[in-house]
């Protein structure tokens, strides 16, 4: 008896749970980059968890109050947000099979987070250059860990934008190149959500 | 559709279906929620809007609220059958991150407070 006949026999074995037989390549090819995400998210626990307790250690130097600029962060904020957007459309379009709209999106995408990424390190620069660099205090030995961490996953995540765009150049929306894109737009989603974090536990909540 | 809801069980075995997908319009409505939460947490932070010392409290909160944004219009994390093991994973995730962060500030706040007993 096949697994699809045993959905067919026992209709309580809905899809999902064992009837209709296997889940798509799809799913589960999403299901695990999923895992690896989640796995993600608890190396990020970690450092957020460092920081949170470090956060008041500054041994006279800068708080964080003295050093953030909440106007930049915001605009940070609302290009990793927008990019998401994108990105989600981009995937959409890839799904649709409009390769053209797909590498328009990836685009905007990439230019939403290089602009991320050159106010980020703009901030990091400007801080390093008035001596608030990591090994001034432990608030900055944790806050340069977190925030770097996530600016080095945008950087994979863009540098693997590009690889996959230059896929769907060469190969087209074939089902494999969909599913690695699959992957692509939910590590980028993922470093929002992370983003999302970073600027409420460390910048808004850092200048109060 | 062709497979799927009228007759679920007679699918080919991990043959790529065509799967019920979000729409553009979910993602605008994603950003726009999400771009309302992303700047009323911005206006809490600097106004005096909420009481001065549950202003943390109500950006954690709000954080919480986009997250949930996140992951409902951005990735599609849903009640459907092909979800269920998607959301168990997600729930153990939540519990490890929870774990992690809350013992870590609750240990070292306790270990904080009986320093401060040896230094006066």
């Amino acid at each position: 008896m096949t697994i699809a006949t045993i959905g067919a026999a026992r209709p309580e074995l809905v899809r999902g749970r064992g009837g209709g037989g296997p889940a798509s390549t799809r799913t589960v090819v999403a299901y695990g980059f999923w895992i690896f995400l989640l796995s993600d998210f608890i190396l990020f626990s970690g450092l957020f968890a460092a920081y949170a307790v470090l956060s008041g250690n500054t041994a006279g130097g800068p708080t964080g109050a003295d050093l953030f600029n909440v106007r930049n962060v915001f605009i940070e904020t609302m290009c990793l947000l927008i990019s998401s957007y994108t990105c989600g459309l981009g995937a959409l379009s890839a799904e649709r099979r409009q390769p053209g709209r797909f590498l328009i999106f990836a685009v905007l995408t990439l230019v939403l987070g290089a602009a991320f990424l050159v106010i980020e390190s703009t901030e990091f620069a400007g801080m390093v250059s008035k001596g608030a660099g990591p090994s001034r205090s432990a608030f900055l030995s944790g806050f340069f860990t977190l925030v770097g961490t996530h600016g080095v996953h945008v950087t994979g995540g863009l540098l693997w934008l590009i690889y996959m765009a230059a896929q769907v150049v060469a190969k087209g929306l074939r089902p494999h190149v969909l599913r690695r894109l699959l992957c692509w737009s939910l590590f980028w989603h993922a470093l929002d959500i992370v983003w999302v974090g970073v600027f409420t536990l460390v910048y808004l909540i850092g200048i109060q | 559709m062709m497979d799927g809801d009228a007759r679920p069980y007679d699918r080919t075995p991990g043959v790529e279906h065509q799967e019920a997908t979000a729409n553009y319009l979910s993602y605008t409505v994603g950003l726009g929620l999400a771009v309302l939460l992303t700047i009323v947490s911005f206006v809490v932070a600097q106004t005096n809007l909420l009481w001065q010392p549950g202003i943390p409290v109500g950006l954690i909160v709000l954080a919480f609220a986009q997250i949930g944004v996140h992951l409902v219009f951005f990735l599609h994390i849903g009640t459907g059958p092909d979800h269920t093991n998607n959301v168990v994973a997600l729930a153990f995730g939540v519990f490890i991150v929870f774990l992690v962060i809350t013992g870590s500030v609750w240990i070292i706040a306790n270990l904080n407070w009986n320093m401060m007993d040896m230094h006066p």
